[in-house]
């Protein structure tokens, strides 16, 4: 294999889950580079996140230049290149959150969690990322939690997260609208 | 054809109170008309001809006219034959919150209208470019295209026409610059999202270097029922210039923020105070931008003025999304502007030195005016840039976009800059 740049003992084994999924993926596209960027993002369901080994992984796999790879896997700000949380909140902070009061959630999360973006909590529960507009501006200000979409949020239902489902007050969606 | 179909063709199977229209169900109402007409042996060159004629522009934000665009795909024996349809389905313009909801609402009527599209253009295969976050679009759409693939609606022999079309969805992995049409097409193709140089357009020379056509969502949205009832129909919706419906929307502290299918031509005071209720209590109109994060700002002595895309022209500024954020008295205006900086210079791709190196500039000296450690010169360097980065000096359209509301505002609330200047955020 002419690209492999990397020695073989620095890269993981691909489960057959996710060599499953990258081969249905390889007759979906017809370049190999395409799918790396799918192959990134199915590894990182499987996995949590992206490591160097996965990374070594893929390159291989698909006979990709790694450092390419690499750029792409940087530049996407929903592909994880170091290890998150549990669930990684994906707040929104963009024009209408920011006029309807967004700052005092993160506030909030700073205060109850100890993190600021880019980190994770002590109990590696939480991971806090600043995402563009959430587009759903009209229930500002938004966040996802997970797979979750968390809408008309104020401090107190931060706290509600925060504690879980001990709190009286939570809940995961005071508008409704997810399966 | 009931009311509700003449007067909202985008919304009219939309409830959120349930989920969307199963396939038979969406056939009830009268969907997949467009593709039983092509069935019925409607050429593409007449669907273009149709298209071009209704006057259809395009909703992501530029307002290109569809058909012109579509007409640029080479055709005949001799041209490339691969050809493809790209859904632009990457919604992140701040305060954008449109076809989500026409997704998550709607999916078959996207499906159609691509079939439409594709045939058009005679793309074979066509890719839905969806946002990762948008887990509910992507759960709907991939549902409502099996359900289409199963029925014979797509696949080697779409309606029985002989035409072959299929669809994939993709799921982006996030940045801004993606909605840009040649940074799109290179992250479906695994690359860094870095805009490409036009031309060649991508009608000529697109995804792998086929012929391509990238629509919007709701743009797409608007095809079945052109096709279904015809252009007098679409014409007879809207006024002042731009035919059919659009979605306007209206975030910020008004009472009932939302987003409405409307006619072309509705004032802008209709859609804030009728159906945003208006201001919630204690709070008063300042501004406005009336297209999203990328366009000028407008004052309440405007709200009389129509929504089409000449009359908000005319005053300086852009329809582009259609979905307005509104900024109250109680909001710093300086702070919003820096807040739409912030997210400019986070989501430059850094490929050009303007934008990359102009950005993160701004931005700085908006941090210092919040902190009060600013000085007047700062406002003059403000400025500049709203030259430097302005039309025609960057690689793409993202600085462009930063710059109206910068510039804008400089102007608008020049005494607020000042205030700044002097001493900082009065706000907190």
């Amino acid at each position: 294999m002419q690209h492999k740049l990397i020695s073989s003992s620095s890269s993981r084994v691909l489960s057959a889950a996710e060599l499953e999924e990258i081969d249905h993926e390889l007759t979906l596209y017809p370049t190999k580079q395409s799918v790396g960027l799918e192959a990134l993002k199915i590894v990182q369901r499987h996995q949590g996140w992206v490591s160097d080994e996965s990374m070594h992984a893929i390159a291989n796999y698909l006979e990709l230049p790694l450092a390419e790879l690499e750029g792409v896997a940087t530049f996407f700000n929903l592909i994880y290149r170091r290890p998150v949380g549990k669930r990684v909140i994906l707040f929104c902070d963009s024009v209408s959150c920011w006029i309807m009061g967004c700052e005092k959630n993160k506030a909030r999360l700073a205060e109850r969690l100890g993190i600021g973006y880019g980190e994770t909590s002590a109990d590696g529960e939480f991971t806090l990322i600043p995402v563009p507009c959430l587009g759903d501006c009209d229930k500002a200000p938004v966040m996802m939690v997970g797979d979750t979409m968390h809408r008309q949020v104020d401090p107190a239902s931060i706290d509600a997260l925060v504690e879980g489902p001990g709190n009286k007050a939570f809940t995961v969606d005071k508008v409704g609208g997810d399966e | 054809m009931s009311a509700h179909a003449e007067q909202r063709p985008l919304t009219k199977n939309i409830d959120l109170k349930r989920g969307p229209l199963a396939l038979k169900e969406y056939e009830a109402a009268g969907g997949y008309a467009g593709p039983r007409a092509i069935a019925a042996g409607l050429q593409p060159n007449e669907v273009l001809e149709r298209i071009k004629e209704s006057g259809l522009k395009g909703r992501g934000g530029a307002g290109f006219p569809t058909g012109l665009k579509w007409s640029f795909v080479p055709q005949g024996p001799d041209s490339e034959q691969q050809k493809y349809l790209v859904v632009n389905a990457d919604e992140m313009e701040p305060g954008t919150f449109k076809d989500r909801l026409l997704m998550e609402g709607d999916p078959h009527l996207l499906i159609e209208g691509m079939i439409i599209a594709a045939y058009t253009i005679q793309a074979s295969r066509a890719f839905i470019f969806l946002r990762g976050e948008y887990l509910l679009a992507e759960k709907r759409l991939a549902q409502a295209i099996a359900e289409a693939r199963a029925a014979g609606h797509l696949g080697e022999n779409v309606f029985g026409t002989g035409f072959a079309f299929d669809i994939v969805l993709h799921t982006s992995a996030g940045r801004y610059i993606c909605g840009e049409e040649t940074a799109l097409l290179n992250a479906l193709e695994g690359k860094r999202a870095n805009p490409r140089a036009k031309p060649p357009f991508p009608q000529v020379s697109g995804l792998w270097g086929k012929p391509t056509i990238v629509n919007n969502v709701e743009t797409l949205c608007n095809l079945p029922g052109i096709i279904a009832n015809g252009v007098e129909w679409y014409q007879s919706l809207g006024s002042g210039g731009d035919f059919g419906t659009k979605l306007f929307g209206v975030s910020g502290r008004v009472k009932t923020p939302g987003c409405w299918e409307l006619p072309f031509g509705v004032s802008i005071r209709e859609v804030i105070e009728g159906y945003g209720g208006g201001m919630q209590e204690g709070y008063r109109l300042k501004a406005f931008l009336p297209g999203g994060g990328s366009t000028d700002f407008l004052t309440p002595d405007h709200l009389d003025t129509p929504l089409t895309y000449g009359a908000i022209g005319e005053l300086g500024s852009r329809l582009a999304t259609g979905t307005m954020i509104l900024l109250d008295d109680q909001t710093c205006p300086v702070g919003m502007i820096g807040n739409l900086m912030k997210f400019f210079a986070h989501e430059s791709c850094g490929f050009c030195t303007p934008c990359r190196d102009g950005l993160p500039w701004v931005d700085a000296i908006f941090r210092d005016l919040e902190e009060g450690k600013g000085a007047h010169k700062d406002i003059a360097i403000l400025q500049d840039h709203v030259g430097y980065l302005g039309p025609g000096k960057t690689f793409c359209a993202l600085a462009p976009g930063a710059t109206a509301p910068l510039g804008s505002g400089l102007k608008l609330f020049a005494d607020e800059f000042e205030t700044h200047a002097n001493s900082g955020c009065p706000y907190h």
